[in-house]
C-alpha cells in the first residue's frame, strides 16, 4: 500500500510540475509527460523497472482513445473526406513507410523487420499535432483541416497495422523471448525486451485465450461473432441501457456504465485474441450517431487524458539515456534525417493535392515527426517478436526525440513561414470556414433557432438534458445530444474549442447564466445568443458576458401590439414605424439598465439605476399622455415633408 | 502636400453573394487607404437606419459615392429610402440645410445592357447620364458637385470576357486620383462616363 502511494505520488507530482510548465513554454502536454518521465527515470532514478508493468495498465489509455476517436467518426463525415484520407493520408503512410523500409534495407535489416519499422516511423503524433493546432488556433485552416485528414487516417491505419504485425514476426525472435525473462541490457536497465514483456502480459493473454486448441473455423465463427455481438449490441443494446442510467440522474453511474461498456469490450476481445482497440474502435464508430455520444466524450475523456499522460510518462522514464549519449550524433542524425524525410514527402503530396502557400508548409511541418502510437506499435512488435530489442530501443529514441522537436518546427512555422510567405487573406465579406453552432436546449425555442440554423447549411450540435425529448425529437429527425450543457466538460465534447457561435435556449435560467459565464470567460472567440426569461434574467445574462440577448417573449408581443393597432384602424405602415421606434427605444433602455445593473445589489438600493430608471419611466408617461414628444419625432423623423412655405434652396449666410 | 480628401463609399447591391463585378470592385475598396466603405444591406439588412450616424458620416467626408448595381434604371431600394431618409430639410437642403456644400458626388455602377442599347437609337433610348438625372439634381439641390459615373456596362458577361480585372484597377486609379485632389472635376462633371479616359482627366502634375 505505502508503495503504491509513493509511486503514484511521484508520477502525480511529476506530472503536476512537468505539463504546467510544457504548457507555459509553448511545448505542449505530451511533451511535458515525456520529460517528467525522463526526469523521474533514467535523471533522477525515482523510478525503475516497473514502469514497463504500468505501462500496460496504461496502454488502456490508447484503447480509451481509440474509442473516443471511433466516437468522432460519423460514418456521414468519414464520407465527405475520402478523398483526402484515402488519397493524402493514405499516400502519406505508404510513401513514409516505403522510404523507410528502403533505407532500412539499405543498411541491411531484414525485410519483414524493415517493414515494421516503416509503419511504426510513418505514423506522426496525433496527440501533439491536434493539440497544438487547436492552441495556436490553426485547426479549421487550410493547412490544419489537411493535418487533420491524414492524422485520421493514420489513426484508422493503426488498426490494420495492428493486425498486421503479428504476420511479421521473426521465429528467432519469437523463440528466444519466450521463456527466458527480463533481459538485463548493458546499462543495467531492465530493456523492454520481448522477454519481460512475454512475461508480464502475452503469458496472461495465453491463458485469456479461450479459444486454443479448438479447430479453426469455430475460432473464426467465434471471432466474427464477437464483432457482430460489439456492433449489434452497440446499436440496440446501449440505448435502452443508457437511457434507464440517465433516469437515475446520477452522474458518477453514467461515467460507470460507460467505463463498463470499455472495459466489457476489451476484456472480450481480449478473451478472443482479437485487439481491445479495434473493438473499442468498432464500438466508437457504431455509437458516433447516438445521443450519448457527447456524454460519453465528457464523461471518458479525463481518464483517457490521465492514462495517455502517464503513458507518456513510462515512455519518458523508459528511455534509455546510456544509449542516446553513447551514439548521440548517430541517432540525432538519424532523427533529423526521418524528419527531412517525412517533410519532404509531405511537402510534395501537399503540392500533388493543391494545398496552397502556407498552409502547405503547416501541413509538412506539423506532422514531420513520428507519434504516439509509434510508442504502441513499438512495444507490440516487441511483444510479437518483430522487432529485437535493441532496434526498439534506439526507434523508440528516435520517436521520442522527434517528438521533442516537433514544437521547434511549429515556432519556425509561426516565425518564418507565416512572415514570409503572405497568401491571399480570406476577404472580410466572404464566409469562408464557418465553424460549428452548439445549441443548448432543444425546447420550443432551441428548435426553432436549429431549424433556422440548418435550412442554411450550417452544422449545429444539439445538446438538451431531457431526455425523453432528445429521444422523442431523434424519431423527426432532429439530431439532438443527451447531457447536461452547462456542465463544462460536455460542451468541450461537443466542440465549444471550434465552435463558431453558442445559442443558450435554456429553460432553466441559472444554468443558462452558469453557462454564458463559463464560455464568455474561457472560450472567448464564440459569439453566444442568449435567450433571456425577462428583465432582470437579461440583466444578470449581460453581467455574466452576453451581449446578443433575446427577451423570449419581447418579439412575439411586439407583433401581438402590431396587430392590435391595426385592428384599432391605423395605417400598417404606421404601425410599422411606430413598432420600430418601440423596439430600439426598449432595447436602449434595456441596454443602459443593464450596464448599470449590479449582481451584488438589489435594483432598488442602486442609485443610478433607480435614476435612470425613473427617467425613463417619465418618458413613457409623457408618451401615454399624448405629449409624444420625442417619440413622435422619431415616428416620423425623415419621412416628413419639408415645411410647408419652406425654401428648398438654402439662401444661406 | 494638402490633406487628402476624405471618401466616403455608400455600398448597396441586394445580392451581394451573387455579384461578380461590384463584389471585386468593393473588396478592392476596403482595401484602399483611408476610405470608409459602408456595405448599406449588412449594416441596415432591414433598411432601419439610423439616421444621426448617417448624416454624421457625411458631414465627415469630401467626397460620397454611390456605388451599386443599376436596378429599373435607378438605384437599388436601399439608396433609394437611404436619400429619403437621411437627407433631410435642415440638414441636406431648405433653410439651415448646408451640410453637403461644396462636396463631391459620384456615382459608381454597372448595369446589364450593353452600351449600345443606352441612347436615343438604343432599346434603353436614355444615355446613362440622362437615367441619373434624378441623383444630379439631388447633388445640385444639396449644393453638391455632381460628376459623371464610373461606370461598366454588360456586367454580366464582364468576368467571361476577362473585363473585371481592369476595370477594379480604373476604379483604383480614380478613388487615389479623388483622394489626392488630380481629378479635374470641371472636366469629369461634361463627359459621358469617367473612364472614358481616367488619364485625360488628371490635372498636370505641379
Amino acid at each position: 500500500m505505502e508503495s503504491l502511494l509513493l509511486q503514484a505520488t511521484i508520477y502525480l507530482a511529476a506530472a503536476v510540475i512537468a505539463v504546467p510548465v510544457a504548457n507555459r513554454l509553448g511545448l505542449g502536454s505530451v511533451l511535458g509527460y515525456l520529460i517528467a518521465g525522463v526526469v523521474i527515470g533514467p535523471l533522477l532514478g525515482f523510478v525503475g523497472a516497473e514502469t514497463k508493468d504500468l505501462q500496460h495498465y496504461a496502454e488502456f489509455g490508447v484503447v480509451m482513445m481509440l474509442f473516443l476517436i471511433g466516437l468522432e467518426l460519423e460514418p456521414r463525415a468519414l464520407w465527405a473526406m475520402r478523398t483526402r484520407l484515402i488519397g493524402l493520408g493514405g499516400l502519406q503512410i505508404i510513401l513514409t513507410a516505403g522510404a523507410v523500409m528502403g533505407f532500412c534495407m539499405a543498411v541491411g535489416i531484414p525485410t519483414s523487420i524493415a517493414l515494421a519499422v516503416g509503419l511504426v516511423l510513418a505514423l506522426s503524433s496525433t496527440a501533439i499535432v491536434m493539440q497544438t493546432l487547436s492552441e495556436k488556433g490553426l485547426t479549421t485552416s487550410e493547412g490544419g483541416r489537411s493535418a487533420f485528414s491524414v492524422l485520421l487516417s493514420q489513426d484508422i491505419a493503426v488498426i490494420p497495422m495492428l493486425a498486421l504485425i503479428p504476420l511479421l514476426a521473426l521465429p528467432e525472435l519469437v523463440v528466444e523471448s519466450g521463456p527466458s525473462g527480463p533481459v538485463i541490457g548493458e546499462t543495467g536497465h531492465v530493456e523492454m525486451s520481448s522477454g519481460a514483456d512475454d512475461h508480464g502480459s502475452d503469458a496472461d493473454h495465453g491463458s485469456m485465450n479461450l479459444l486454443e486448441g479448438l479447430p479453426g473455423w469455430i475460432v473464426t465463427l467465434i471471432l466474427l461473432g464477437s464483432v457482430v455481438v460489439i456492433v449489434l449490441g452497440g446499436h440496440y443494446l446501449t440505448r435502452p441501457m443508457f437511457r434507464f442510467i440517465a433516469q437515475a440522474k446520477l452522474q458518477e453511474i453514467f461515467t460507470a456504465a460507460a467505463l463498463l461498456m470499455i472495459i466489457g469490450i476489451a476484456l472480450l476481445m481480449t478473451v478472443v485474441g482479437l485487439s481491445p482497440a479495434l473493438g473499442t474502435f468498432l464500438a466508437g464508430v457504431v455509437l458516433a450517431n447516438s445521443e450519448y455520444r457527447h456524454e460519453l466524450e465528457a464523461n471518458l475523456e479525463p481518464f483517457k487524458g490521465l492514462l495517455l499522460g502517464l503513458f507518456f510518462i513510462t515512455v519518458g522514464a523508459g528511455i534509455n539515456f546510456g544509449l542516446l549519449f553513447s551514439d548521440i550524433f548517430v541517432i540525432l542524425g538519424l532523427t533529423l534525417g526521418l524528419m527531412a524525410m517525412k517533410f519532404a514527402i509531405l511537402y510534395v503530396l501537399g503540392i500533388l493535392f493543391r494545398i496552397r502557400g502556407q498552409a502547405r508548409w503547416l501541413f509538412a511541418l506539423s506532422l514531420a515527426q513520428a507519434g504516439e502510437f509509434g510508442f504502441v506499435l513499438l512495444s507490440f512488435t516487441t511483444q510479437n517478436g518483430v522487432i529485437p530489442a535493441d532496434l526498439a530501443e534506439l526507434l523508440l529514441l528516435i520517436v521520442a526525440l522527434s517528438m521533442l522537436f516537433t514544437p521547434g518546427l511549429f515556432i519556425f512555422f509561426e516565425r518564418v513561414i507565416s512572415r514570409r510567405i503572405t497568401v491571399e487573406m480570406p476577404e472580410e465579406d466572404e464566409i469562408t470556414e464557418t465553424g460549428t453552432v452548439i445549441v443548448a436546449g432543444l425546447g420550443r425555442f432551441g428548435q426553432i433557432v436549429n431549424r433556422m440554423l440548418l435550412s442554411q447549411g450550417h452544422k449545429t450540435v444539439v445538446l438538451d438534458y431531457h431526455n425523453d425529448l432528445v429521444a422523442g425529437l431523434r424519431k423527426f429527425g432532429v439530431e439532438g445530444f443527451f447531457g447536461d450543457p452547462s456542465r463544462p466538460e460536455l460542451l468541450i465534447a461537443a466542440g465549444i474549442r471550434e465552435a463558431s457561435v453558442l445559442v443558450v435556449s435554456l429553460d432553466d435560467r441559472q444554468k443558462a447564466v452558469d453557462m454564458v459565464q463559463y464560455v464568455a470567460r474561457e472560450h472567448p472567440h464564440v459569439k453566444i445568443v442568449a435567450r433571456a426569461y425577462d428583465r432582470i434574467h437579461t440583466y444578470q445574462l449581460y453581467a455574466a458576458g452576453a451581449r446578443e440577448i433575446v427577451r423570449e417573449t419581447f418579439d412575439s408581443s411586439v407583433r401581438a401590439g402590431k396587430y392590435a393597432l391595426e385592428a384599432l384602424g391605423h395605417h400598417p405602415f404606421a404601425v410599422e414605424k411606430a413598432a420600430r421606434v418601440y423596439v430600439k427605444q426598449d432595447r436602449a433602455h434595456l441596454a443602459d439598465l443593464a450596464r448599470l445593473w449590479d449582481p451584488e445589489q438589489s435594483p432598488t438600493e442602486n442609485e443610478a439605476y433607480v435614476a435612470r430608471a425613473r427617467q425613463i419611466n417619465d418618458e413613457l408617461n409623457a408618451a401615454m399622455k399624448g405629449m409624444r414628444t420625442e417619440f413622435h419625432d422619431r415616428t416620423e423623423r425623415g419621412w416628413t415633408p419639408p415645411p410647408k412655405g419652406g425654401k428648398p434652396q438654402d439662401d444661406g449666410e | 502636400m494638402p490633406d487628402a480628401r476624405r471618401i466616403l463609399v455608400l455600398y448597396a447591391h441586394p445580392a451581394h453573394d451573387r455579384s461578380e463585378v461590384n463584389r471585386p470592385l468593393a473588396r478592392a475598396t476596403r482595401r484602399m487607404q483611408d476610405i470608409t466603405f459602408v456595405d448599406l444591406y449588412s449594416e441596415y439588412p432591414t433598411l432601419e437606419f439610423d439616421i444621426d450616424v448617417e448624416q454624421d458620416r457625411l458631414r465627415a467626408h469630401d467626397v460620397i459615392i454611390f456605388m451599386f448595381p443599376m436596378y429599373w434604371y435607378s438605384t437599388p431600394a436601399i439608396l433609394k429610402e437611404w436619400q429619403d431618409l437621411v437627407l433631410e430639410y435642415g440638414f441636406a437642403y431648405g433653410t439651415g440645410g448646408t451640410a453637403l456644400s461644396g462636396k463631391t458626388f459620384l456615382a459608381a455602377l454597372t448595369t446589364g445592357g450593353p452600351e449600345t442599347a443606352y441612347n436615343a437609337e438604343g432599346y434603353n433610348h436614355f444615355t446613362i447620364r440622362e437615367l441619373l438625372a434624378p441623383l444630379e439634381q439631388t447633388a445640385s439641390l444639396c449644393r453638391m458637385r455632381f460628376i459623371a459615373p464610373f461606370l461598366l456596362h454588360s456586367a454580366r458577361r464582364a468576368a467571361e470576357e476577362g473585363r473585371v480585372g481592369t476595370h477594379v484597377a480604373e476604379w483604383r486609379q480614380v478613388l487615389a486620383a479623388l483622394q489626392s485632389d488630380r481629378l479635374d472635376l470641371e472636366a469629369a462633371a461634361k463627359v459621358s462616363h469617367l473612364n472614358a479616359d481616367i488619364d485625360g482627366l488628371l490635372k498636370e502634375e505641379l
